[in-house]
C-alpha cells in the first residue's frame, strides 16, 4: 500500500514508498522473465489508458503490465474517441467515472490534466505524462534500472543533460533523485534551462565537458524541437558538439558510469549510435524495467498487498 | 424628489471632508453637505456606521457587449458594478466585433443609458481590431462619447504604431491606455515565470515582458506629449519604472488591480483557473511592492479588470482556459479587509484611489460630494460580512479568483445621479 491514492508528481511518494516501490517491481521482473507471464494478482480490476497525446513506449508498457497483472485494461486514445467530437477532458473523465474502473493511467499534452481528473474521479490516477510538468513512473523505471546498474541509488550524481525546460522526464526525475539521496545535476545550454532549476533542487552546468568525469550516470534528453517557440541553438551540428554524447565524451565517464535515454532518440543530435548501442548504454534495461516499475505502482496503488505476495 | 442621507462619516479628499455629516440630494443633484439638516418631505436614508463616499468608478472592465453576451452584458456589468458599490465604469473595447469605431461607441452608450445600473464609458480601441497595424477612428469615437483609447487584452508590438498612435490621440487630450506585454518573450506563456512556473511545468510570462513595454511607452509619452495610462500593473520593476517617470515630470498613470494586490503566485498550489489572469499573479515581493506603491503615491488608481468568463470556459486544462478573473462585486470589500480595516489605508485614500483617481487617470467626469454635483454616491456598510460564493455574484461570471473567501465591508447603498442602484445591499431594479 501507498499512503497516496494517485501518482501524479514525485511528491506523492515518499523515500521509503519509492524504494518499497522498486523492491516490488523486483519480483515483478522475476516474473517477466518466466514463459508464463502473467499473476492473477489484479483479476477483476479496469484499468483505462487514457491517452491524449502519441504515445507508444510508454502505453504499450502500462498495456503490458496491466495485462501480466490480469487486470482489464481498456486503452482510450484521443484520435479514437470523443475528443475528436469536442468532448472537454472533464465531461471525458466523468464518463469514465460512471463506469467505475479502478485506475486510470492519464497521458495528456497539458500539465495539470491528472490533476484535473482526481477532483472528478473517484479512482487512483497515475500520470504518464503532463504537459512539460511530470513523468513519475519514467523516474521510477530510471531509479529502479540506476540501482540495477550501480547497485544502489544514495550519493549517485546523475548528469540530465539537454532540453531540461521543456523536458517532464526531468520534472520527475530530479525530485526522485533528492528524495533517495542522489545528487541531480541538470546540463544543458541556458536556453533549455527551467526559470528557477533551484525549485526542482538540481545543480546546474552549461559545460558537459567539465561535468562528465565526475557522472555515475549521463542521461540524455531528446531535444524537443516541437515544443520550442523558437531554435534554442544555431545548429544540430552545434549542439551535438557541445551536448551530444559520442565516444570521446564516453571515454571521459568513469569506468563504472552508464548512459540512459528516455527515448525516443535523436541518433546523431543528443547520442551517437555508436553510443546508444554500446554496452554501456542501459537505454533497453530502462525499458524492460518498466515493465515491471509499472506493475508494482498499480499493484501497490490497488492494495495488492492485500491479496498476497507479489509472485 | 428629495433625499437625506442622515449621519453617515462623509469622506471626499478633494472637499477635505471626513466627519458625520449630513447630504442633501434633491433633483438629482446634491444640494447640501452639512450638520444637522433636514427636508420637509422626501426620504431620509439612516448612515450611522457607514461610511459616505463620491461615487467610485472602475475604469477597467469588460462588459462583453456586443458579441459575448453568454459572459455578461452591459446590463448585467453595470448591476455587479452597482452590487460592487460603483456608480461608473469604464468599458475595454475588445468585443466581437471590436469597438473600433465611432457607431460602435454609440452602440455602447445607447445600450447603456436604456440598461446600465451604473454611468458606462467606452473605451475605443487604438487600432482597426485591435490588430495594431492601423489607427482606428479615434476622432469620430470621441465625439460618440468615447473617454480613453486601448488594444487593452494585447499590447501593440511595433513601437512606431504605438508612437503614431501617442501623436495622434494627443491631439484629442484623450489619455492612451497601454497594456504591456511584449509577446515575444510572454510567448504561450500561462503563469508568472519563476518558482511557479518551474513547479507546474506551466509556461512562464517574465515580468520583463511588462517591464520592457512599460519602459518603451514612457519613453514615447515622453517624446510625443500624449497622456499615457498603464493597465494593471504587475511587477516592483513596472512601478519603479512609473516612479522615476512622475519624478521626470512625464504625464504616466497607473492602476494596479485588487487580485495583484492581494494574491500572489504562491496561491497557484492547484490548477485552478481563476488563478489564470494575464497579467500573472506575481511574486509575493512584486505584491509587497504595488501595495506600498499604492499606499505611497506610485499607483493612481484601483481597477479591477473585470474579466466575466463562462463556467465551461475556464473548465478547461489550465494552458487552454481563457486569463481572467471578475472584480467589480469584491474590490471594495478586499480593499476594505485588506487595507482599511487593517489600518494601513485610510477611507480618504480609498476616495482618492477609487473615485477621484480613476476619473482623473481616464478622463471621466470629477465627482465630489459637494453642492451642485451630480448625485453619484457609494455609502459603505465597513462593518457587513461577505461571503463570497457563486451564487452571491450579480455579474454573468463566476469566475472569481477571491471564490470562498470570507470578506468584511461591503458597498450597501449606491445612487447613481440621485437615483437608487443599489440599496440596503439589493441591485435595484
Amino acid at each position: 500500500m501507498l499512503a497516496s491514492r494517485h501518482i501524479m508528481t514525485m511528491d506523492d511518494v515518499t523515500a521509503e514508498e519509492i524504494v518499497h516501490i522498486l523492491d516490488t517491481a523486483e519480483s515483478f521482473a522475476e516474473v517477466n522473465q518466466r514463459r508464463i507471464k502473467k499473476l492473477p494478482t489484479l483479476r477483476g480490476r479496469t484499468i483505462v489508458n487514457l491517452f491524449f497525446e502519441p504515445s507508444t513506449r510508454t502505453r504499450m508498457s502500462f498495456e503490458i503490465a496491466s495485462k501480466r497483472l490480469s487486470a482489464d485494461g481498456v486503452n482510450f486514445t484521443a484520435s479514437s474517441s470523443a475528443t475528436v467530437k469536442g468532448e472537454t477532458l472533464l465531461d471525458t473523465a466523468k464518463t469514465l467515472a460512471a463506469m467505475s474502473c479502478d485506475l486510470v493511467v492519464v497521458r495528456h499534452k497539458y500539465a495539470g490534466a491528472p490533476q484535473m481528473l482526481a477532483e472528478v474521479m473517484d479512482c487512483s490516477i497515475v500520470n504518464g505524462g503532463d504537459g512539460v510538468h511530470q513523468h513519475p513512473t519514467q523516474a521510477l523505471l530510471d531509479l529502479y534500472t540506476m540501482r540495477q546498474s550501480l547497485g544502489k541509488l544514495e550519493g549517485l550524481r546523475v548528469g540530465i543533460v539537454g532540453d531540461i525546460c521543456h523536458s517532464r522526464v526531468a520534472g520527475s526525475l530530479v525530485p526522485a533523485l533528492r528524495k533517495v539521496g542522489a545528487t541531480p545535476i541538470i546540463i544543458g545550454p541556458p536556453t533549455l534551462m527551467p526559470a528557477r532549476p533551484d525549485v526542482l533542487g538540481a545543480e546546474v552546468a552549461y559545460d558537459l565537458d567539465e561535468v562528465l568525469p565526475s557522472l555515475d550516470v549521463a542521461y540524455l534528453l531528446r531535444v524537443q524541437f516541437e515544443r520550442a517557440a523558437r531554435m534554442p541553438f544555431p545548429s544540430n551540428r552545434e549542439y551535438a558538439s557541445l551536448y551530444g554524447m559520442n565516444a570521446a565524451r564516453l571515454a571521459k565517464l568513469p569506468p563504472h558510469a552508464v548512459v540512459m535515454h528516455p527515448g525516443p532518440m535523436n541518433r546523431g543530435v543528443e547520442i551517437t549510435a555508436d553510443v546508444a548501442d554500446s554496452a554501456r548504454s542501459v537505454i533497453l534495461d530502462q525499458v524492460e524495467s518498466g515493465v515491471a516499475v509499472r506493475m508494482a505502482v498499480m499493484y501497490l496503488l490497488l492494495g495488492g498487498a492485500d491479496s498476497g505476495a507479489a509472485a | 424628489m428629495a433625499l437625506l442621507l442622515k449621519g453617515g462619516r462623509v469622506v471626499d479628499p478633494a472637499m477635505g471632508l471626513d466627519a458625520v455629516l449630513d447630504i442633501v440630494v434633491r433633483d438629482g443633484v446634491i444640494v447640501e453637505v452639512g450638520e444637522d439638516l433636514t427636508i420637509p418631505k422626501g426620504e431620509t436614508i439612516d448612515c450611522a456606521e457607514k461610511v459616505v463616499l463620491p461615487g467610485l468608478a472602475d475604469v477597467h472592465v469588460h462588459l462583453r457587449e456586443p458579441g459575448r453576451e453568454y459572459k455578461e452584458t452591459i446590463a448585467s456589468g453595470t448591476r455587479a458594478a452597482a452590487h460592487g458599490g460603483f456608480t461608473a465604469v469604464a468599458c475595454m473595447p475588445n468585443t466581437d466585433p471590436v469597438c473600433d469605431s465611432g457607431s460602435k461607441v454609440r452602440f455602447i452608450v445607447e445600450r447603456a443609458a436604456a440598461e446600465g445600473a451604473v454611468r458606462v464609458y467606452p473605451i475605443g480601441a487604438i487600432t482597426k481590431r485591435q490588430e495594431g497595424e492601423q489607427l482606428a477612428e479615434i476622432g469620430d469615437m470621441i465625439a460618440e462619447g468615447a473617454v480613453a483609447f486601448s488594444d487593452d487584452g494585447k499590447g501593440i508590438q511595433s513601437a512606431g504604431m504605438t508612437r503614431v498612435a501617442m501623436d495622434y490621440i494627443k491631439r484629442f487630450g484623450a489619455p492612451m491606455i497601454a497594456h504591456c506585454e511584449d509577446e515575444s518573450l510572454a510567448e504561450n506563456g500561462v503563469v508568472n515565470e519563476g518558482v511557479v512556473s518551474t513547479r507546474m511545468g506551466l509556461p512562464g510570462i517574465p515580468d520583463v515582458a511588462e517591464e520592457t513595454m512599460v519602459a518603451r511607452d514612457i519613453a514615447l509619452a515622453e517624446l510625443t506629449g500624449c497622456r499615457l495610462h498603464l493597465a494593471h500593473l504587475s511587477t516592483a520593476g513596472s512601478l519603479e519604472l512609473v516612479r522615476a517617470a512622475k519624478a521626470r515630470g512625464v504625464k504616466v498613470t497607473c492602476e494596479v488591480t485588487p487580485h495583484h494586490l492581494f494574491l500572489d503566485e504562491d496561491a497557484l498550489v492547484g490548477y485552478d483557473t481563476n488563478l489564470k489572469m494575464n497579467p500573472p499573479l506575481r511574486t509575493a515581493a512584486d505584491r509587497e511592492a504595488l501595495v506600498a506603491g499604492l499606499l505611497e503615491g506610485t499607483v493612481d488608481c484601483i481597477a479591477t479588470d473585470h474579466a466575466p468568463h463562462a463556467v465551461h470556459e475556464k473548465e478547461l486544462e489550465f494552458e487552454l482556459a481563457p486569463f481572467g478573473t471578475t472584480g467589480l462585486e469584491t474590490a471594495l470589500s478586499l480593499v476594505n479587509t485588506h487595507l482599511v480595516a487593517t489600518g494601513k489605508m485610510t477611507w480618504s485614500q480609498v476616495a482618492q484611489l477609487m473615485c477621484h483617481g480613476p476619473r482623473e487617470a481616464v478622463g471621466l467626469p470629477a465627482m465630489r460630494l459637494e453642492a451642485g454635483m451630480p448625485a453619484d454616491i457609494t455609502i459603505v456598510d465597513p462593518e457587513a460580512r461577505v461571503e463570497v460564493t457563486a451564487e452571491w455574484f450579480a455579474s454573468k461570471g463566476r469566475n472569481s479568483a477571491f471564490l470562498g473567501a470570507n470578506l468584511l465591508g461591503k458597498a450597501s447603498d449606491v445612487l447613481v445621479g440621485g437615483k437608487w442602484a443599489l440599496k440596503n445591499g439589493k441591485v435595484a431594479g
